[in-house]
């Protein structure tokens, strides 16, 4: 395939493990994905099969990366931006480029900042609502006042990456094996 | 100059545009390169032609110059461009071009950087010399574009046009991108990292399967919160020592007496004597650790006093003594390298970190979870772990009235005092009055087993009664845990001296007992013997020896220590596995069952299930320690025994917790090291140093049986080896370092060695706080600076390019002109060549560059996304850097 030149440019993937992705990509639905590329047929995959990946099934933040990682904002993956997603979370991503898509997979109403609500969602999405909402409040307060260096009430991405740049296991746990 | 900073972005922009703009078929693109790679053998003629022209340039350029830099130069430039210049020439149509393109941008400039024709030619030099740099400055960013581009947060599409439009740059300039031993040996260096992290992960993944029931304990974690975990945790610590212990006393004493010592029934101290040999297998009598039991390997009174067993002429009674030793020695070292490694981690900060929350929040889902049991473990501990920073929060938030929570602690800690005291006293009682009934035959069964009774009566009665007291101190649940366990192990030390008492009133009159013994034993043999002859009326034949069940044993104190101990533990395991299943598991069943037909609702209401006791079972595991310990000396089996019960205790709790039990109603984080079990442990072990140790060096050991009879005192042993095995110079050398005057410095010297080391680590605790506060008030410092968040930076625009449907936006043109007012950059052609290709580390720079206070002016306006602005690098994004300090 002549498409994996570039696609291993821009990616943390080898040949190999670009076609297993592939693999992947046209198992998930058969009957839109071509097995050939050299057209580079537009096709695209939604939502609602990726995350039915046993890689991300578990997740509860699942949709919103696979929303993060899609040019429409929708969920639908091109299979370049499924690439692209995989490699992203892979082990071989820096630290950087994962901050920056853990920030966007946070941002809930895609405003370029997380606001209280986005950490709301984030944790009950994390606990599966099972703290009270007095609970949930003084989380999201301490964690806006931890994080927020400007003083804005809402962390933009400075802030994130600020606090990310020290978490300890923040490699170790944003990465996914495929 | 500052024209020149800006030209590579005009070539870009020219020669991008001179191709189209769509995105070529990728084939076709690299059936291009294909044909090009192959051509380029017919194109070598063509380059060495086309080099005259250049060297002529070369020649111009270089006019005007001073002769020696000159060729100075000119000798670096050739061997730098040896190997780009011919390829630059390559495809000559499209270079010229280029080359023009160039020109234009930086024509147009020429007169305003310089008016004067003095120096025209100067000008005209430089700025070929300049264009030929950036030209191969220009290729070497490509290039670096190329190899970073996947490090770029840009959408998988721009990224992908971006990366075909600089390799088709390059490729223009330089033929089939990089060498192909670079690449090649970069994907050899990306395999190999790859490889290499897989290994880790793979070696790490061996290490965590290496440590036994850390998958057990995690489960246990995630549910009941880390204080639950860290009783198991200290269980297995336990289980860890016990089993050096183990392996101690059965490699160096029990094995090489079974193995290489006399066999059973050789001796009287190896048999059982007739008088107990129809009872000796009886199933009562086993369970009382009588018969058979007694004399066996478990217990010391079966070790022979050979000085060497066997063909290697182990030195058993010596190893004995040295195994005893070196259990406490060993603990003792234990024990203590914990507690310092746990200080250390204690110290290294971690729990009071500044972003608990934002860090549980954000990096606490493990994205590689892919199996449903395990998410459902994951999302109940994160929740329990959020709990705890709920609970330690809320503690620091509480404000509360002070005087009244006073007048509340020290009443509390009063009313504990007084039923501690109540208690120890009526312990004090009891003993004496059953020393009283010792004496006395005509005793009820109460009178019997009073002290039994007031014992458990009291551990019954007083954790809870501690409890409820300690609910009056509303203290943290970690801090109320410890006070918990501080005091439990007070009430518990009145059990230890009990236990002791009894035991040395015991052992004293065995040793009185054991004088009469040892004459009438000794008179009993030589009566034996004096028969024999009498009836055999011949004095010189020796009599056959007298059958080992006969001979008149004396008490053996020591191995009736042992007896006692072992009993102990195994009453012990016995009692705390009963209560767990009649306790914990019967109840459980009962609330579980009966719930569906009683009158209110049992779960919920009055018995609810059982809540996990620390306090309890971490104690029970201390004080089983102390009796291991005092014990293992008199009976080395016991250490075995332990070890299955900590090996057992270990399963059948971590199913009991999960069973059975709920998690606490505040479920609170233990505290980071467990050094205050370990302090308990310390305390336990000296305390159970002292006894045993004192038998050692003072009372006599049994006539008859045990590895050290014969001896006048047990570490004799000692001494007899140096003796016997040691050249004579080391016994002089033993006797001066027993000299007093040379111990009475030693200690000394180590008194002032700890003196120091102390106030040392004091000074270091000091610093290390006034560490903290600095970091602290930096940090404090940093946020009220930062109040303006830059959103001119790159990440943001990347970060807005993010957004749906942005990516193929063409990136903003960039400025046509620059500020007048900004001043020329000083060396454009040294711009660094990673500018491109370190997008994202250069951001950061940029954003975390808040050292520098005059970086950012004042904040003027909140915040707001920033629509298609100037691009990176651009105008009053760079130039503000430059500005006057605004404060």
């Amino acid at each position: 395939m002549i498409l994996h030149r570039c696609v291993i440019d821009c990616t943390f993937f080898t040949r190999k493990e670009i076609l297993r992705l592939h693999g992947r990509y046209h198992e998930l639905a058969p009957h839109l994905v071509p097995m050939d590329y050299t057209n580079e047929p537009d096709c695209k995959i939604p939502l609602a099969l990726i995350v039915n990946m046993p890689e991300l099934k578990e997740n509860p933040f699942r949709n919103r990366i696979v929303e993060s990682f899609s040019e429409d904002g929708m969920g639908n993956l091109s299979f370049n931006e499924f690439v692209d997603m995989f490699s992203v979370l892979s082990e071989m991503a820096p630290r950087e480029l994962k901050a920056i898509y853990a920030f966007k997979i946070y941002d809930f109403n895609v405003d370029n900042y997380l606001c209280k609500e986005d950490l709301e969602k984030t944790l009950n999405k994390l606990t599966k609502e099972e703290l009270t909402p007095e609970e949930v409040e003084l989380v999201c307060e301490k964690t806006i006042e931890e994080a927020d260096l400007d003083g804005d009430h809402k962390l933009s991405f400075a802030d994130f990456e600020n606090m990310i740049s020290r978490a300890p296991d923040f490699l170790s746990t944003f990465h996914i094996r495929i | 100059m500052r024209r020149k900073t800006k030209l590579p972005g005009g070539v870009e922009e020219q020669t991008g545009r001179s191709w189209p703009r769509n995105v070529v078929a990728m084939m076709m693109r690299m059936k291009a390169r294909m044909s090009l790679l192959r051509g380029r053998e017919e194109e070598q003629p063509i380059r060495r032609k086309e080099a005259k022209p250049r060297t002529v340039m070369r020649r111009t350029v270089m006019w005007g110059k001073e002769r020696r830099e000159r060729r100075e130069e000119g000798r670096k430039e050739r061997r730098r461009k040896k190997k780009r210049r011919p390829r630059v020439r390559r495809t000559p149509l499209n270079s010229l071009t280029v080359v023009y393109a160039g020109f234009d941008s930086v024509c147009p400039f020429l007169p305003s950087s310089s008016d004067s024709n003095s120096n025209s030619s100067e000008e005209e030099e430089s700025m070929s010399e300049g264009e030929m740099a950036r030209l191969m400055e220009e290729v070497e960013e490509k290039k670096k574009l190329i190899a970073n581009i996947r490090n770029k947060p840009w959408r998988m599409q721009r990224r992908l046009k971006l990366l075909k439009e600089a390799q088709e740059f390059v490729d223009k300039f330089e033929g089939a991108l990089g060498k192909g031993k670079g690449r090649k040996w970069y994907a050899y260096k990306v395999m190999m990292t790859k490889k290499w992290i897989k290994f880790q992960r793979d070696f790490e993944n061996f290490r965590t399967a290496c440590i036994p029931w850390e998958r057990k304990i995690k489960e246990v974690e995630s549910h009941f919160g880390s204080s639950v975990a860290s009783y198991f945790i200290f269980l297995r610590w336990m289980y860890g020592m016990n089993l050096v212990l183990f392996g101690f006393t059965f490699g160096l004493v029990v094995i090489p007496e079974v193995l290489m010592g006399l066999p059973y029934g050789s001796i009287p101290r190896k048999t059982v004597p007739r008088a107990e040999q129809d009872t000796a297998q009886d199933y009562s009598v086993l369970m009382d650790f009588n018969g058979y039991c007694k004399y066996s390997v478990l217990f010391y009174g079966y070790y022979n006093d050979q000085r060497t067993v066997g063909v290697l002429k182990f030195r058993l009674p010596l190893s004995y003594l040295m195994v005893g030793i070196g259990t406490f020695g060993y603990s003792l070292m234990l024990v203590i390298r914990t507690m310092a490694k746990n200080a250390d981690v204690g110290g290294g900060d971690g729990e009071d970190s500044d972003f608990t929350f934002a860090w549980k929040m954000f990096t606490s889902w493990d994205y590689l979870i892919g199996n449903a049991e395990t998410a459902d473990n994951k999302y109940a501990s994160i929740t329990t772990s959020f709990k705890e920073s709920i609970v330690d929060e809320q503690e620091n938030q509480k404000d509360e009235n002070i005087h009244l929570r006073r007048f509340l602690r020290v009443l509390a800690n009063f009313l504990i005092t007084c039923s501690l005291g109540g208690s120890g006293y009526l312990i004090y009682f009891v003993v004496k009055r059953s020393q009283e009934f010792a004496t006395r035959d005509d005793l009820s069964w109460y009178e019997k087993n009073e002290m039994e009774i007031v014992m458990s009566l009291l551990g019954l009665v007083c954790p809870p009664l501690f409890e409820t007291i300690a609910e009056l101190e509303d203290y943290h649940p970690r801090i109320a845990l410890k006070w918990q366990l501080g005091r439990i192990f007070a009430l518990f030390l009145g059990n230890l001296y009990t236990f002791l008492f009894a035991l040395f009133d015991e052992v004293n009159t065995k040793l009185e007992e054991e004088q009469s013994i040892k004459n009438a034993s000794i008179w009993a043999m030589k009566e034996y013997y004096a028969n024999y002859s009498r009836l055999m009326n011949d004095s010189e034949a020796t009599p056959p020896p007298m059958d080992p069940a006969d001979v008149i044993r004396g008490p053996c104190w020591e191995t009736a220590v042992g007896i006692e101990f072992v009993k102990l533990t195994v009453s012990d395991i016995q009692v705390s596995y009963l209560t767990i299943l009649i306790g914990d598991f019967a109840r459980a069943v009962i609330v579980r069952f009966l719930n569906y037909c009683w009158c209110w609702d049992l779960e919920a209401g009055f018995p609810s299930y059982g809540e996990f006791d620390i306090s309890g079972n971490v104690l029970g595991l201390v004080f089983n320690q102390g009796m291991i310990w005092m014990g293992a000396f008199y009976a080395p089996g016991l250490v075995g025994i332990n070890v299955l019960r900590l090996l057992s205790s270990m399963y059948y709790q971590c199913w009991a917790v999960m069973a059975t039990n709920v998690p606490h109603e505040r479920v609170f984080k233990a505290s980071k090291s467990n050094n205050f079990y370990m302090g308990l442990l310390l305390l336990v072990l000296f305390l159970s140093l002292l006894p045993v140790v004192y038998t050692i060096m003072t009372l006599p050991p049994s006539f008859d049986c045990g590895p050290f009879s014969g001896k006048d005192k047990m570490f004799d042993i000692i001494m007899e080896t140096i003796d016997l095995d040691l050249p004579a110079f080391m016994g002089t050398l033993f006797s001066y370092a027993a000299n007093p005057g040379l111990i009475i410095p030693a200690v000394l010297l180590m008194v002032l060695a700890i003196y120091y080391l102390n106030s040392v680590s004091e000074a270091y605790q000091n610093s290390n706080m006034e560490l903290k506060k600095k970091m602290k008030m930096a940090r404090d410092e940093e946020k009220n600076r930062r109040n303006n968040a830059d959103t001119t930076n790159q990440v943001m625009k990347d970060l807005e390019d993010l957004l749906p449907n942005r990516s193929l936006i063409p990136p903003a043109p960039p400025e046509p002109e620059k500020p007048p007012e900004q001043e020329p950059k000083p060396k454009p052609t040294k711009t660094k060549p990673g500018t491109a290709g370190k997008g994202v580390n250069l951001q950061k720079d940029v954003a975390l560059a808040s050292s520098n206070p005059n970086a950012r002016g004042p904040v003027s306006r909140p915040p707001g996304p920033r629509g298609p602005g100037p691009g990176p690098g651009a105008g009053p994004g760079r130039g503000r850097g430059r500005g006057p300090p605004p404060r």
